[in-house]
């Protein structure tokens, strides 16, 4: 069919701020998609409120609206812009529920606004659980059973009939909070009564259980046409019980027959034509092992984390083909981009085997319930592709920057007693995989290891070869036969070196240089050009041919907290900004969500470990100019060093001025001589020095560990007694590093990016954090200009800054963090781009990463029209503000905190401050303004500031102790800073919707965007 | 244990042996499935081929005896990149299978080197030895070839369908794959197998209500069966998949010639000739009907294979007849043209309702 001609201009609504279960992927398949769209001739609109996206670039949509994705916000652009269609699909479940409440809401039938792609018919029939089930019966497909129930007896006679084991879910609580599987109807006695109790509903779902079976995804694309095929099928190596966003998974399916294959997509290609979806759709099943029952899980009408896996996996973009066929395009009329020789309807092939593994956020939420279960919790991913399955996990291992020692030995940092095991085994949690080789290391038998996990024996006899492979490292000398069989499983050399105990330069000399393979859909049956590669050790012939005139971009890895999607868009932009200059650019990067690893955006993708030995091999062939790390986080950064040393040419700041701000001494140096304050502190190698420090520099005191991200185990601690804990806890996270410990100065925080070409200094704005000093910057709000700082404090941030970057010959971008007290005090200097770099791009108008590698490609302020100092900020204030995922991550504290604990961030743009507070902190929270009538749930007694705004705007005030109010609050407060999510107060906001504050500052943002509206 | 692979054009691989230590020749292929080693190795119409495996793992589950598709392995040796030993059912492994056929293996291959190789230079002879190549290509290949060629069992046998009133077809066998018998019994139709060198009287003592012309190896032109076919064609509704389809072809007067590299694969789109539909198939063929010996005949085209144009799907103009090129009974592969078969069935419905 031909593409649609009666429309024009489309919207597409973005998923908005990245949330657990809703990340970078939807900023690869909504870019994507929108130039997809734009490739067809139409007129594309975007809403999107999070400014850290490349969807959000100008050259991306053809008019952009950082605005919040509330109804009312959206109904507004509608309004204005009048569009012919709307494409909802794309962005998530944010996108979809936004399609719905609008259809609802009755405002795409009052301004004649189409819905392409997959109808809301459609989404209803996958979304509800009932009308699926009926879909599914219909179609006799089969879907275990289940039944709600709201009484204990109705809970055993259902198990009765339907067998045993069965899974309790309790409705309504916080991450399937109480729910369990029961064995027995003794087990079901204490289980279900004790959901019901948990249950705000007294409601239960009882599922007969199919825990243990494999789980199978397969990505299915249909056209309007009916052409239905399968992109990949993935294999989960944890089998059914943990979330697939949670599981390691594996492309293409290992263990299915091609009988049990064949029924599978058969089934799931039954359901997507039923469901008439019309783009790219996610079907998730369930295999028994031992007998040919299968029952479907779950069907996603959208594209998904799942889709961005299985494009990345197999080089098939689902998001832009998706795109296509919602304007009414056929699969079998779009070219195939990846061949250009062959087209969109035919089924992708591997010649490769593929690994992902989820990242966690446990090593900063250390309080969060480690877990597994059905709820997702994984903030990122990051993936491994190898000719052997060994490979290809062994790669994505060293693609997770967990902890070297755990990446290395592959066991748990602490030796578990064989209980713990059982128990690691029986509820898995983040670390399982390490804890199955320690399982091996103790000796335990597959069978045994299979019946406490019912994972496939294939997987095991695999984690098998591995350790057996390390052990015999381990033992007797190492030889080239030896080194060589290791190396081609994935071993890295320097974990051959560490597990033989010799030097990694011995074993270097050892092992020849990998080859790079290319990935492109068909497994070399048509010609490519696919510049998309991975390495493998296995001897044959190397694709990759070395680009020449080339710049090698380090990307950032796994989405984690603090290292975002913030990083991912500065490495896009540096790579544009290196063509634009007109040299190649190469990107190595291991995250299969993000947009950066799209075979489209560079001259040169390499999906691989970033680790200074797998980014030397690609260095050895590739010969580049240099390698740029400034805008790969701090992963980038940490190669420094490492990368410098083995003679390679790091491009912008040097090495020298990196370490002038990153080591403590050195950085200390820099500001005394620069006469620049700095809160009072000293370094301590262990518990005592930190004892005899802390009263030198003055309680309170902040203690952190040395280069680690995002705050991770750093604390503000008011006296002794509680200093043993804190630097124990900074201790672990950074064994043999240096703990900082500094006088907390409280003051108001601000932090600035800046750009120099190493003589002068540009300075794009000064940004003021809403929260006092002692919050993480990445968890607190900014704004844009500041509102709070006289003229005279925001010139000394600029000399101040400028006088840092002029020291330590900044060539590209830095980034400064102030606490303007009694005086100005600078408090930490990144010598790279920062997480604010896309919002301050967005809203000056200066695109800093691609600026910034200008400079680093030697061009001067001058060249590129930069003033030197600070420019007047433009009319209007932008506020960007964090966003957290509570309801995911049971156990967490939600007071904020020096450690970071947001996973996102959305951006307010107002004609004052109040406006853009009141939008950032709506879209933030899922809240409404406060209106006359409403009910603020209190943790404590207002002061009488508060108490007068609150009592202006006309909200009651209802103070929490823990039953549940008649009245749905507005908001609840809960200023008690220790408290977790399973607190009363937290739990009943987060089971129920209820936008939870924990700061007054929020509050009052709030009510005063109410009092003094713009 | 080593083994050598060495290619027509001089090219020549290392690798490690599994499976028999026989030393083999034939035409090396390559397959793009990642699913279904055991049907393709299984499947008559890889006899004689050094099949390549482009998915590098291979035996990543077990062996399944009723899983084959003939009564042996077909296929000359497997070439894979690494091969993994999972046990089926009954324990069996693909080095057990291969063991148990007396079919060589070689492990050990950049098999994407491999599959470059044969795309770019084309299908190409080769043999698999267990010391480096001395002699001469072609002597050796010629002597290897001689010992080690295995035409397909051909069958003698009746599957009855328990439908109530099923049809019943003779299938003219050039190499089947068990998958079209178990096809066309599962959609209520009884089969009788004879081996192509039957004679017309045999077969309409048989008295069937349709013809299926099976699978095969080898060139289409080289099986001397047109007058037959001639004949068949005109008594009763007939089709043909693979092989048969190319020989219904040239007993219509049309042509085949040989392809570059061929189809061998599960992910084949086809699309019927004026719909925008297009469905995924399992293809093995390395010979194709020539389009432009289409002119003059009574055939007309009906279905295409979507990226570069093959001709998938032939009709008569006025006969009751239907081909395909690609395998409708899968094994391995996606089922999503199963439907031939019940098509068929209403073929030879419709021709009783006529001479009713």
């Amino acid at each position: 069919m031909p593409k649609n001609l009666n429309i024009h201009k489309i919207v597409v609504i973005g998923s908005g701020p990245i949330i657990v279960g809703q990340a970078a992927e939807f900023d690869y398949s909504g870019s994507q998609a929108c130039l997809s769209l734009r490739e067809e001739g139409y007129s594309v609109v975007l809403i999107n409120s999070n400014p850290a996206t490349i969807m959000t670039d100008d050259d991306i949509a053809d008019k952009i609206y950082l605005e919040p994705l509330t109804l009312e916000s959206v109904t507004h652009i509608l309004e204005v812009e009048k569009p012919d269609a709307l494409l909802p699909t794309l962005g998530g479940q944010t996108g979809l529920n936004m399609a719905v409440a609008l259809d609802e809401a009755g405002v795409l039938k009052r301004l004649n606004i189409q819905l392409l792609g997959t109808g809301l018919d459609t989404i209803h029939q996958a979304e509800d659980r009932q009308a699926f089930k009926q879909l599914m019966e219909d179609l006799h497909q089969p879907v275990p059973q289940s039944l709600t129930v709201h009484d204990l007896g109705s809970a055993l006679k259902f198990a009765d009939a339907c067998g045993y084991p069965v899974i309790v879910r309790p409705a309504f609580t916080l991450g399937g909070t109480g729910g369990g599987i029961a064995h027995d109807e003794a087990e079901l006695k204490i289980i279900g009564q004790r959901g019901l109790e948990l249950s705000p509903n007294t409601e239960c779902l009882i599922e007969k259980s199919i825990a243990g079976y494999k789980e199978i995804e397969f990505e299915v694309m249909r056209d309007a046409a009916g052409t239905t095929i399968s992109v990949c099928c993935m294999e989960n190596v944890d089998p059914v019980g943990i979330h697939t966003g949670d599981s390691i998974v594996v492309a293409p399916n290992q263990t299915l027959d091609d009988p049990t294959f064949q029924k599978l997509r058969s089934a799931s290609l039954q359901i997507v034509d039923a469901l008439n979806i019309q783009g790219g759709c996610n079907v998730q099943l369930a295999q028994d092992p031992n007998s040919d029952q299968y029952y479907i899980i779950e069907v996603n009408p959208r594209v998904s984390r799942s889709s961005a896996l299985a494009s990345k996996a197999t080089g098939y973009p689902i998001a832009k083909i998706a795109a296509k066929i919602a304007v009414g395009l056929n699969l079998q009329e779009i070219q195939n981009p990846v061949t250009k020789t062959t087209f969109a309807a035919f089924e992708p092939t591997l010649d490769y085997v593929v690994a992902k593994i989820p990242r966690f956020p446990f090593d900063k939420f250390v309080s969060a319930e480690r877990q597994l279960g059905t709820q997702m919790k994984a903030t990122g991913e990051v993936m491994g592709i190898g000719t052997t399955f060994e490979e290809a996990l062994l790669k994505a291992v060293q693609s997770l920057e967990l902890d070297t020692k755990m990446q290395t030995t592959l066991l748990p940092k602490t030796t578990p007693t064989e209980s713990e095991l059982t128990e690691a085994l029986e509820h898995p949690t983040d670390v399982r995989l390490f804890y199955l080789f320690e399982a091996l290391r103790q000796g335990w038998s597959k069978q045994k290891i299979q019946a406490h996990t019912q994972i496939t024996m294939f997987f095991l006899n695999k984690l098998a070869h591995i350790f057996n492979t390390l052990t015999g490292l381990q033992t007797g000398q190492l030889t080239v036969a030896k080194a060589h069989a290791a190396n081609q499983l994935g071993f890295t050399a320097g974990m051959i070196a560490q597990a033989a105990g010799v030097s990694d330069s011995v074993v270097n000399a050892l092992l020849p240089a990998p080859v790079y393979k290319m990935v492109d859909t068909c497994a070399g049956e048509f010609a490519s050009e696919t510049p998309y590669f991975y390495s493998t050790a296995f001897p044959g012939e190397n694709e990759s041919k070395p680009l020449g005139n080339s710049i090698i971009v380090i990307g950032s890895g796994p989405i984690r907290i603090g290292q975002g999607v913030e990083f991912d868009y500065t490495t896009v932009h540096c790579v544009q900004a290196i063509q634009a200059a007109g040299y190649h650019a190469i990107i190595i990067n291991n995250n299969p969500e993000t947009v950066s690893t799209d075979f489209s955006i560079s001259d040169k993708l390499y999906f691989e470990p970033l680790t200074a030995e797998s980014v030397m091999h690609i260095v050895d062939l590739e010969k580049p100019l240099g390698v740029i790390v400034q805008f790969g986080g701090q992963t980038a950064i940490n190669l420094t060093a490492k990368l410098a040393k083995l003679g390679v040419k790091i491009l912008g700041t040097s090495l020298a001025g990196i370490n002038q701000t990153e080591n403590r001494h050195e950085f200390e140096t820099l500001l005394a001589d620069l006469h620049i304050n700095q809160p009072q502190g000293d370094t301590a190698m262990n518990l005592e020095e930190a004892r005899q420090i802390a009263p030198v520099v003055g309680y309170p005191v902040m203690v952190r560990p040395s280069y680690v991200l995002g705050g991770r185990a750093m604390a503000i601690v008011e006296d002794e007694s509680e200093l043993a804990e804190y630097v124990q806890k900074a201790i672990a996270a950074a064994p043999h590093q240096p703990i900082l410990i500094d006088h907390d100065v409280q003051g108001l925080e601000c932090e600035v990016d800046i750009l120099s070409d190493g003589q002068d200094v540009f300075i794009p704005g000064i940004m003021e954090h809403l929260e006092g000093s002692g919050i993480h910057s990445g968890d607190s709000i900014a704004i844009y200009p500041p509102q709070h700082l006289t003229a005279a404090q925001q010139a000394e941030i600029i000399q101040t800054a400028t006088a840092i970057g002029k020291a330590v010959h900044c060539v590209g971008m830095m980034n400064v963090q102030f606490i303007v007290a009694d005086q100005l005090y600078v408090i930490d200097v990144n010598p790279r781009a920062s997480r604010t770099v896309p919002f301050m791009s967005k809203v000056t108008g200066y695109p800093l990463a691609k600026l910034a590698t200008n400079l680093i490609l030697g061009k001067t302020l001058a060249d590129l029209n930069l003033p030197i100092g600070c420019p007047t900020p433009k009319p209007g204030v932008a506020i960007k503000a964090p966003v957290f995922s509570f309801t995911k991550l049971p156990g967490m504290v939600t007071g904020l905190a020096p450690e970071m604990k947001s996973t996102g961030e959305t951006i307010g743009l107002g004609r004052d401050y109040h406006e853009a507070l009141a939008k950032a902190l709506c879209d933030s929270y899922h809240c409404t303004l406060p209106k006359a009538g409403d009910v603020l749930l209190s943790s404590h007694q207002p002061n009488a500031e508060l108490a007068s705004e609150l009592a202006n705007v006309g909200v009651k005030l209802t103070l929490g102790d823990g039953q549940i109010p008649a009245q749905k609050p507005w908001a609840v407060l809960n200023l008690d800073e220790h408290q977790t999510t399973a607190s009363p107060l937290n739990y009943y906001a987060l089971s129920h919707q209820v936008p939870l504050l924990t700061s007054t500052a929020t509050l009052t943002g709030l009510l005063e965007a109410v009092l003094q509206p713009a | 244990m080593k083994k050598y692979l060495y290619l027509q054009d001089g090219t020549h691989f290392e690798g490690t042996a599994f499976g028999a230590t026989n030393e083999i020749a034939g035409e090396v292929v390559f397959n793009t499935s990642m699913v279904g080693y055991q049907e393709a190795l299984s499947d008559p119409s890889y006899a004689n081929q050094l099949l390549t495996f482009t998915y590098p793992l291979i035996g990543t589950y077990g062996v399944d005896m009723t899983r084959n598709q003939s009564t042996g392995v077909l296929a000359q040796c497997a070439i894979v990149h690494t091969l993994e030993n999972e046990p089926g059912p009954d324990g069996e492994t693909l080095n057990d299978y291969l063991l148990k056929y007396h079919v060589p293996g070689i492990q050990g291959v950049d098999t994407r080197q491999l599959t470059k190789h044969i795309r770019q230079s084309h299908t190409m002879q080769a043999v698999l030895l267990n010391q480096p190549l001395v002699d001469d290509f072609d002597t050796v290949y010629t002597k290897l070839f001689a010992q080690c060629q295995k035409p397909p069992q051909l069958g003698h046998a009746t599957y009855h369908s328990k439908a109530t009133h099923p049809k019943h077809v003779v299938m003219i066998d050039f190499g089947t794959k068990q998958g079209i018998i178990d096809s066309l019994v599962d959609n209520g139709i009884s089969v009788t197998v004879v081996p192509y060198t039957t004679d017309l009287a045999m077969i309409q003592n048989l008295y069937p209500d349709g013809i299926l012309l099976s699978n095969g190896p080898g060139d289409p032109a080289d099986y001397d069966v047109l007058p037959l076919i001639q004949k068949l064609e005109h008594l009763y509704p007939i089709a043909g998949i693979c092989l048969g389809h190319q020989i219904l072809a040239l007993a219509n007067g049309a042509k085949t010639v040989a392809m570059a590299y061929g189809h061998r694969g599960i992910n084949h789109p086809v699309h019927a000739i004026g719909s925008d539909h297009a469905i995924i198939t399992s293809q093995n063929h390395g010979y194709m009907v020539d389009p432009d010996s289409l002119a003059g005949t009574d055939l007309v085209v009906t279905a295409i294979e979507g990226d570069d144009g093959t001709i998938e799907g032939l009709a008569h103009q006025w006969l009751p007849m239907f081909t395909v090129q690609y395998h409708p009974e899968a094994n391995p592969g996606p089922k999503d043209a199963s439907g031939f078969f019940n098509q068929f069935k209403q073929l030879m419905e419709k021709k009783v309702a006529a001479h009713a």
